[in-house]
């Protein structure tokens, strides 16, 4: 409260938020959704706003823009931009401070965009309206649109959105928001739908812009990483009030409040490994929208929690060494405390990977045909997997991870030719060619629920078919069985008679994951399974399947963007790029190094809560069309190590560059290591 | 494009096949003695054999529908069992008539709609929308001969303002000829304004929850020009289809119509043809109706996809 | 989405999907419903790293079934909290009692009149004045609903059930089943139900039956595409893999898995299609292919006098045409909130 505040009384702070609440209404019930927040947005700072879903982070952005919903209202406090009140501006009053002060960024820029109108005509329209003529406005939209660094500005400005890929897509959106050289700029989750390495393109590209300009941002986002990586403050939100406030690296390195640790200590972290430890969990529930809630917020899930959390609003306590950090709790001097209790659990026994392969994949081939023209989603694929061990599957969207899973299980079927090898018996194509019994040895679990469950059914007639088609455990027997089969996932019998909608999403992917364990699988291809899920909710989870895997000797093919989780559960990588295998090795190997360029460039592409320092490796350009495959390596459009013309002209083999480590390369393995070693990637 | 043209062309023409199909199995699903039939059932069974030679119906049904699918294309439909007209002459007359009336009703309820929608979406949950949708929802639910016959009290009988018949003087010009169509012009805008402003309603209410208008507003632009740039084009997309149904449909309310109103239209003689059982007649007219709604949604497919970027140009390169 | 109760057309259904959210972007929060809220009570006792505690004196069953009624309940609060429902079940309650009652509420004989009472005007005698046979127009109109409330839903029954059918296998199997089925179904949404039912009905020859036949099964491609549309969605969901991967069958998929899922939009649909069943028999009728002669039915009530209203003789033509406006409104008032609840 020192710095900044004497600051802001000469130049107005560029966003500052002070007791702002807001109700919506549902069915004409006010729901109180902001419980009182407040902070402030110096001008050049950027301030990051963390939390899980349902927390209020984008109610907050909203509420100070002035575009709440129709059911929303601000019910008290007061938000002002650039030290004009939003909260009590005319509508042309807030069009001016719209049009002058603030820009936004949305997570979907797809549908940010103006379908039916050309990303020219989008990105002058901002120019003309401050005031710019015609040719002077589309000469200026094409040099914000290169200072996105967009590579052919008056080709793209020709184009509709449909036509360009995400990534562009978001630049394009980012160059609209900069126009009007922002006082302040709102960016509500502008990567989540991104790839990591088109992610970490637009993080540089809006960190660079942000030094040019001078604009200070809000920046929303539920990855911890991203936050940590582009702030200088942050807030942690928990139903509707900040909890915590600071600079970043104290509140990453330091927490303060009991739900921040929580939260920092629930994701793998540091390398972490299943074999090594638990994940730790916050227990109970996030709370329901509007839920009366006692006077500290999160007190039901707190290991910390006393009477007085639930009788008195728990103080503002400052804290840190930069001006402005606080914490909301009664027990700030317990928190250091509960840092410190080591995660004791997990057996520390090695993962039971091990003897001969039960599932072999020998050029496994996956075509589409569109057009008439062929599109290979995989080429070539060579892969075992022991019984017990996880293989974790990485790579861009695009990379063919689940085709392959889905060529696994029969419901993509491979080209004739291909061999999906169970047990030294190779299997049918399809899945309703194959017999029952492979049927029962591979299952799956899918990255969201809600499709995954039929919404129709109760958990009971869930299970109890699964357990009947995949067991063949019927009558007397299937109640018995049905309750071991709960007991396994951590439901309980009150569950049974619930519809998926009735549950949490944790409960729900519990009750998939019974689903996939009910016939007693060899093999479960686990597809982003926690990916739909908070951080919280996530370990959870993630400790579910590292047991079971444990106690019913399960394979599992892991399939997962957060490499952090990869890693966690993973015995094996096989690294994906254009349906051609990269890499492929034990996992600690793939992510120490040496690596592959191309798993070097996904590693360096991640933003870490550890505030590690970074490799400054970036991939250029987008993922080629895999109808369109390059010549040579497939990875040489992009590679930043390239050699020269042998990746052009020749494709790599696979080869065991060392004992259980393959990669598909032409550069020997030891000089990757020296160059890696040079510029130590994210390890 | 082009690709597109070609295909959504040869679809329609799958469809005018399966519209010949259908309408022949319908008219030939019972067996009948058509010669029989007209004769009456003292006729001479010679006579009766050689009337069922003479119109082709004593030849199996393959020869006869082979002969139909001819007709649709040289637009021959044979002679009418009733007056021995050729069937050409008598739709095509009826036809311009009716063509006149669904043009008048068109002209009338297109713009209405639009409005209306659009008007009832910019103040969702009001006074005004809820009116425009409880009308629309009204009208579109009564049958058009329910609604003529209300409006026939009302302008007709009791406000004595338009006349109730439809037949207007011979030689009469277009100001007449409107006057004398107003008002079974306005029984068929009372039917079919629902449709296109429930569908205009909905989509400009879609539009304007959409993140590009949210990004439009956040620019600073004004309400107006928000919706004038961004709203409007992509709220009334889909309304295009819809309008092109409703003109298939709006056809076959003349039935109904043009017998109330006494329209010498398509609806009218199709009527009388179900009267005397004059089946090319009625079969003719059928496939007509059914024509024009092919005709008129291939039309709306084709401005749409010339209005939308995302097919005009196909998918993501 | 389904498609709306007031979009299908002329006895066609060309309308596609009106998209209307009732909730707009509540941003990061979601619209937590009343079973949720259940599900927050029986929740939060649970924690996943602690052994199970026991459970609350409540028993599975018991939950499960105070669960489904509270859903149940909901749904018909929500219901009779719009007016226009409210409003809609009253009139279609009266001409319900009408067709079940009849002959018994009508105060004379629909069916004989006085011949030297012919067009009496409304008055005390006559409420509603009598026909250019002398019959009471409100006896005529009270036992006129019988005929078209039994044919209509009816029809509307069979052409659900069978587009139903025909709609589930379209969406599961999609490629050439679908495509052919789907051409046969765009042919015959060109045509209005009502100008090929006057076709068919004329071939066949009117009567109850052949109506309800024929009615129904114009409607069955309507229908078809209305669940096809539902089912497509649907079977992009993952819990129809999962289903395939379980070994189960295409008729359990379907029938077991995905219909249940669909019921929302058939039930909206079987309400609209009772609708559109009201309005084609009336059409048909009206144009003397439907309900015949001596029936009291409103659509022929109307065809027999309507030449006589330029004569001043308008209550013979404007009762009835109240009767059927009052119906249709109706029942597509009802639709139209069933619509509005089932797809929350």
């Amino acid at each position: 409260m020192t710095d900044s505040s004497e600051q802001s009384n000469r130049i107005p702070a560029a966003l500052e938020v002070e007791d702002l609440k807001v109700d919506f209404l549902v069915r004409g019930i006010p729901r109180r959704v902001l419980r009182g927040v407040s902070f402030t947005v110096a001008p050049g700072e950027s301030y990051g706003l963390v939390g899980e879903s349902g927390c209020g982070k984008s109610t907050t952005a909203y509420a100070a823009l002035g575009l709440l919903a129709e059911n929303g209202r601000v019910a008290g406090g007061r938000a002002a931009i650039a030290g004009r009140e939003v909260t009590s501006l005319s509508t042309e009053d807030l069009q001016k401070v719209r049009r002058d002060d603030v820009s936004m960024v949305y997570q979907d820029p797809g549908a940010a965009l103006n379908p039916t109108l050309r990303i020219g005509v989008q990105v002058a329209e901002c120019f003309t309206l401050l005031g710019a003529s015609k040719a002077e406005a589309v000469e200026r939209a094409y040099e914000a649109l290169r200072r996105v660094r967009i590579s052919d500005p008056r080709g793209v400005m020709e184009r509709y959105p449909h036509q360009l890929s995400g990534g562009m897509q978001q630049r394009v959106v980012i160059a609209m928001a900069l126009a009007n050289d922002p006082k302040l700029l709102v960016l509500d989750e502008p990567t989540t739908g991104l790839d990591a390495t088109v992610e970490a393109e637009v993080l540089d590209l809006v960190e660079s812009l942000r030094a040019d300009t001078g604009a200070a941002v809000l920046l929303i986002a539920h990855n911890l990483g991203v936050i940590r990586r582009m702030c200088d403050r942050v807030g942690v939100m928990y139903a509707g009030s900040v909890v915590e406030q600071g600079a970043a690296a104290e509140v990453f390195d330091n927490p303060s409040h009991p739900y921040t640790v929580g939260l920092l200590r629930a994701l793998p972290r540091h390398g972490a490994r299943k074999a090594h430890r638990r994940l730790e969990t916050i227990p109970g529930f996030l709370p329901q929208i509007g839920e009366e809630l006692p006077a500290c917020v999160f007190v039901e899930r707190c290991p910390l929690a006393t009477e007085i959390c639930r009788s008195t609003v728990p103080p503002v306590v400052e804290v840190g060494t930069g001006g402005g950090g606080f914490v909301r709790c009664h027990h700030t001097d317990r928190v250091p405390g509960l840092r410190a209790v080591a995660a004791a659990s997990g057996d520390g026994s090695a993962s039971g990977a091990s003897g001969e392969p039960i599932l072999q994949l020998r050029d496994v081939n996956v075509t589409f045909r569109q057009n008439r023209k062929e599109i290979h989603a995989l080429v070539g694929i060579e892969l075992d997997l022991r019984g017990g061990e996880t293989l974790g599957l990485v790579g861009e969207s695009g990379s063919g991870k689940t085709t392959l899973a889905k060529a696994i299980l029969g419901i993509q079927p491979a080209d004739p030719g291909s061999q999906v090898i169970l047990d030294g018996t190779a299997l049918e194509p399809s899945t309703k060619d194959r017999s029952q019994l492979a049927r029962r040895a591979i299952q799956i679990v899918f990255q969201n629920p809600d499709s995954a469950l039929n919404r129709g059914h109760s958990v009971r007639s869930i299970l109890g078919r699964a357990l009947a088609k995949l067991a063949g455990i019927t009558g007397v027997d299937a109640e018995q069985h049905l309750d071991q089969l709960i007991t396994h996932v951590r439901l309980t019998p009150r569950h049974l008679d619930l519809k998926p909608r009735q549950l949490s999403g944790g409960l729900k992917q519990r009750v998939a994951i019974g689903r996939a364990f009910a016939g007693g699988p060899r093999i479960v291809v686990c597809d982003e399974p926690t990916s739909a899920l908070d951080v919280s909710v996530q370990a959870a989870i993630l400790n579910l399947l590292a047991d079971l895997q444990r106690n019913e000797r399960s394979s599992y093919v892991f399939i997962s963007h957060d490499l952090g989780v990869v890693r966690y559960l993973s015995d094996r990588i096989a690294v994906l790029y254009l349906g051609r295998l990269m890499e492929v090795g034990p996992a600690e190997v793939v992510f120490n190094g040496p690596h592959h360029p191309y798993t070097e460039a996904l590693l360096s592409a991640v933003p870490s809560v550890d505030g590690a320092p970074e490799s400054r490796i970036r991939l250029e350009g987008e993922v080629p069309s895999a109808a369109n495959p390059p010549s040579g390596c497939v990875f040489q459009t992009r590679c930043p190590r390239k050699l020269g013309d042998i990746c052009e002209s020749t494709a790599p083999p696979l080869v065991e560059v060392e004992p259980g480590h393959q990669m598909a390369c032409h550069i020997p393995i030891e000089q990757l290591r020296a160059l890696q070693l040079a510029e130590p990637g994210a390890a | 494009m082009l690709v597109y043209v070609i295909r959504r062309v040869a679809l329609a023409l799958v469809t005018l096949l399966l519209l010949s199909l259908i309408i022949f199995a319908i008219a030939n699903v019972l067996p009948q003695n058509v010669g029989r039939a007209i004769l009456g059932p003292f006729a001479a069974p010679e006579a009766v054999a050689e009337l069922n030679r003479q119109l082709g119906t004593d030849q199996p049904l393959v020869n006869q529908y082979l002969r139909l699918l001819k007709g649709i294309v040289t637009f021959d439909f044979g002679t009418s069992y009733q007056t021995g007209q050729p069937v050409r002459d008598v739709v095509t007359t009826t036809l311009v008539n009716s063509s006149k009336l669904a043009v008048l009703a068109l002209l009338l309820t297109i713009p209405l709609g639009l409005v209306g929608g659009v008007f009832a979406a910019l103040r969702k949950g009001r006074l005004a929308d809820r009116v425009i949708v409880t009308l629309g929802l009204a009208g579109s639910a009564i049958p058009e001969f329910v609604t003529s016959t209300f409006l026939i009290f009302l302008l007709g009988l009791k406000l004595n303002v338009l006349p109730v018949l439809a037949t207007w003087p011979e030689g009469s010009g277009v100001g007449t000829q409107i006057y004398y169509l107003l008002l079974p012009a306005l029984s068929l805008v009372l039917v079919y304004f629902g449709y296109i402003a429930r569908m205009a309603r909905a989509g400009t209410i879609s539009a304007l929850e959409s993140d590009y208008t949210r990004t439009a507003t956040m620019k600073g632009m004004s309400r107006a020009a928000v919706l004038r740039r961004h709203v409007l084009r992509n709220a009334l997309l889909p309304t295009i289809s819809v309008i092109a149904t409703q003109t298939g449909y709006l056809f076959g309310g003349l039935l109904a119509v043009e017998l109330i109103f006494n329209v010498n239209g398509l609806g009218r003689l199709m009527v009388t043809a179900a009267k005397a059982k004059d089946l090319p007649v009625l079969s003719a007219g059928v496939l007509v109706i059914g024509v024009i709604y092919m005709v008129a949604t291939l039309l709306a497919d084709l401005l749409i996809s010339w209005l939308n970027p995302r097919i005009r140009l196909g998918a993501t390169s | 989405m389904t498609s709306t109760p007031n979009s299908p057309g002329r006895g066609g259904d060309p309308v596609g999907d009106p998209v209307e959210n009732p909730v707009t972007h509540t941003h990061d929060l979601t619209e937590p419903t009343v079973a949720e809220t259940v599900h927050g009570v029986i929740d939060s006792a649970l924690d996943e790293q602690v052994p199970v505690p026991a459970g609350p004196p409540v028993s599975a069953a018991a939950a499960a079934l105070t669960a489904r009624k509270a859903a149940r309940r909901e749904t018909f609060r929500l219901l009779l909290r719009r007016p226009e429902f409210v409003i809609g079940t009253l009139i279609v309650a009266f001409w319900v009692a009408c067709a079940i009652g009849g002959r018994a509420l009508a105060p004379k004989d629909p069916f004989t009149g006085d011949p030297f009472q012919t067009h009496a005007s409304p008055g005390s005698e006559y409420w509603l004045g009598t026909d250019r046979l002398g019959r009471d127009v409100l006896s005529r109109v009270i036992s006129g609903a019988r005929d078209v409330l039994l044919v209509a839903p009816i029809s509307a029954v069979i052409g659900v059930a069978v587009g139903t059918i025909l709609g589930l296998v379209m969406g599961y199997f999609r490629g050439p089943t679908d495509d052919i089925l789907s051409r046969i179904v765009e042919a015959f949404l060109s045509l209005p139900v009502a100008v090929v039912g006057l076709l068919a009905l004329v071939v066949l020859g009117p009567s109850n039956w052949t109506v309800i036949g024929v009615v129904g099964l114009l409607f069955a491609p309507i229908v078809a595409r209305t669940v096809r549309a539902a089912v497509l969605s649907e079977r992009e969901l993952d819990y129809v893999q999962a289903a395939r991967l379980q070994g189960e069958s295409a008729p359990y998929i379907m029938f077991r898995e995905i219909l249940p899922n669909v019921t929302g939009p058939i039930i909206v649909e079987l309400t609209v299609r009772i609708g559109y069943a009201i309005f084609t028999i009336a059409t048909l009728s009206f144009l003397g292919v439907g309900i015949q002669p001596p029936s009291p039915d409103w659509g022929l009530m109307i065809s027999e006098e309507y030449s006589q209203i330029i004569n001043g003789y308008w209550w013979p033509v404007v009762y009835p045409s109240l009767a059927i406006a009052s119906l249709v409104i109706a029942v597509n008032l009802i639709a139209d909130s069933l619509q509005g609840v089932l797809s929350r």
